[in-house]
């Protein structure tokens, strides 16, 4: 069984509807990359699937569990962590403080905690009494996954982790994905950059317009096959 | 000499003033709400302490514990089942809703207490003073001043050393992202009203304490206390202590000169430092 998986799942803004009938699944350990141009639905599944967006009861599915049309906090509380797209560090936070609010409400527990957070990126150590705002972006999302992680989810939702940054401090946050992996977290990844999507995922989903237009493991998708579900056949 | 008297008997009226403010500043800080029922919830407060000392026969110092919690539930569940509902990006509905409450709440005190003015019992206390010098300082005012400068401090120490404070600065930030961390903001903006009528409780107490009150006072009491938090700089405690003091010292001095002059000198220091720091004297950077 699926640890997670949605089923059919919709989403409108207002009117405007902007996923039909998304099914995606992840099992237990694995990593998920979700690829697709901008405006494809993907931040839309993302949102959707953590009670941000909120839908229909029954589209999402976790460990059995009906969580759609759950709220936030609650999906949250159940093991579903997300680190939203842009960081959305708390400004009146520290580093620390942002990492602790990860916790709030929580017993402690599990993997994750203070220490094996700045393990993994050990520069917020050195930065951890500095406003969580006035670190750089790359530092900015690693306290963003950091913040994720406090609550040892058993379903990290990652969007966009690279957007706007140098390749070699995406290369930095990457590098902590098997780590996060090995603790017993299962990912969905979502990233433009469909190379470093292939590197990191065990499987993958194209979107475009709302659908995913194509699935597999990266070793059986051909580039051809992707450009196609990445732009539409016509491109 | 005078003059020294007046401004440090302006410095301490600044503390009740800061304390009709500090509950107003804590929800506006946390969740952008104006509550236009502040002053008529410090009245409400009052009469509450006054009908608990008469029917148990208490010190109000005592009846204010008893009457602390019973304040922190109604607003508790006035954010809950009220206020929440109009919280979003309109920043209309909050106004017109605690406005109505204002109104609702002056004419139940009314028709529950007539339109007599009632003080709370006084004891020697109440009345006593201290000589610093050549300047006699009532216990009073000084237990007013002592109760402001802790209130903030305690609420300084709840926000930055635990973790319910961080939860308030977090959806203060950012709601939606805060809830991405397991915080319900509908339950942390209802637990900050409730910390707020705490607040709130201890300024009616000294309300009581010091002079008469009625059921149509409480508006008087909100521009004091908005006065002091727009000075201060909107969601900065220590900000609203130090705005509560320029309203204090404004209006002694104000009265000094001439006794017609205490309530509009207040107002007119308000709107000095609103020419001159438009944002208030101690804003938040992020804001």
């Amino acid at each position: 069984m699926a640890l997670l998986h949605t089923d059919g799942l919709t989403a409108h803004y207002g009117d405007f509807q902007a996923l039909f009938g998304v099914d995606i699944t992840l099992d237990q350990s694995e990593v998920v990359a979700i690829i697709g141009a901008n405006g494809a639905g993907k931040t839309t599944l993302m949102r959707s699937i953590s009670g941000v967006l909120r839908n229909a009861p029954g589209m999402v599915r976790f460990d059995g569990a009906n969580i759609g049309g759950q709220p936030a906090d609650e999906i949250m509380a159940q093991g579903v962590a997300m680190v939203p797209e842009g960081r959305k560090l708390f400004p009146s936070l520290s580093v620390e403080e942002n990492l602790l609010i990860g916790t709030y409400g929580r017993k402690t527990g599990g993997h994750w905690n203070l220490k094996t957070v700045y393990d993994l990126f050990p520069i917020l150590r050195e930065r951890r009494n500095n406003p969580g705002t006035a670190l750089s972006g790359g530092q900015q999302q690693m306290v963003a996954i950091g913040r994720a992680l406090m609550s040892n989810p058993r379903v990290l939702l990652c969007d966009e982790i690279s957007l706007g940054l140098a390749p070699v401090v995406i290369k930095d946050i990457y590098k902590a994905v098997p780590a996060i992996k090995a603790a017993g977290a299962s990912l969905i990844v979502v990233e433009q950059d469909i190379g470093q999507a292939m590197a990191v995922a065990d499987r993958v989903y194209c979107m475009m317009e709302g659908r995913v237009t194509l699935s597999g493991t990266p070793d059986t998708l051909s580039r051809e096959a992707i450009h196609n579900a990445y732009f539409g056949a016509a491109a | 000499m005078i003059w020294v008297d007046t401004i440090v008997q302006g410095i301490l009226l600044g503390g009740l003033y800061a304390l009709f403010a500090a509950g107003l500043s804590l929800v506006f800080g946390i969740m952008r709400l104006v509550n236009l029922a502040h002053g008529d919830l410090i009245v409400m407060g009052a009469y509450l302490i006054l009908v608990l000392v008469t029917l148990l026969g208490l010190s109000p110092f005592i009846a204010v514990l008893i009457a602390m919690p019973i304040m922190f539930a109604l607003g508790w569940g006035l954010q809950k089942f009220l206020l929440n509902r109009t919280l979003g990006d309109d920043i209309l509905p909050p106004l017109l809703v605690t406005f109505g409450l204002s109104i609702v709440l002056q004419n139940a005190l009314l028709e529950g207490f007539t339109a007599d003015s009632q003080r709370l019992p006084t004891d020697a206390l109440t009345t006593a003073s201290v000589q610093v010098g050549t300047i006699s300082l009532g216990v009073m005012p000084l237990l007013t001043f002592a109760s402001a400068i802790l209130v903030i401090i305690g609420l300084n120490q709840l926000f930055y050393r635990t973790s319910l404070g961080r939860a308030f600065r977090a959806t203060s930030d950012d709601p939606v992202t805060a809830s991405l961390m397991g915080i319900k903001p509908a339950n942390i903006f209802a637990v900050a009203t409730g910390i707020a009528m705490i607040i709130v409780t201890i300024a009616a107490l000294y309300l009581g304490l010091r002079s008469n009150f009625d059921p149509n006072i409480g508006p008087a009491r909100l521009i004091y206390a908005f006065e002091a938090v727009i000075i201060g700089g909107l969601g900065s405690l220590w900000g609203t202590l130090v705005g509560g003091i320029i309203i204090g010292v404004a209006q002694t001095v104000g009265a000094a000169i001439n006794p017609e002059w205490q309530i509009l000198a207040g107002h007119i220091a308000f709107l000095v430092v609103l020419l001159i720091r438009p944002r208030g004297l101690f804003p938040r950077a992020h804001d």
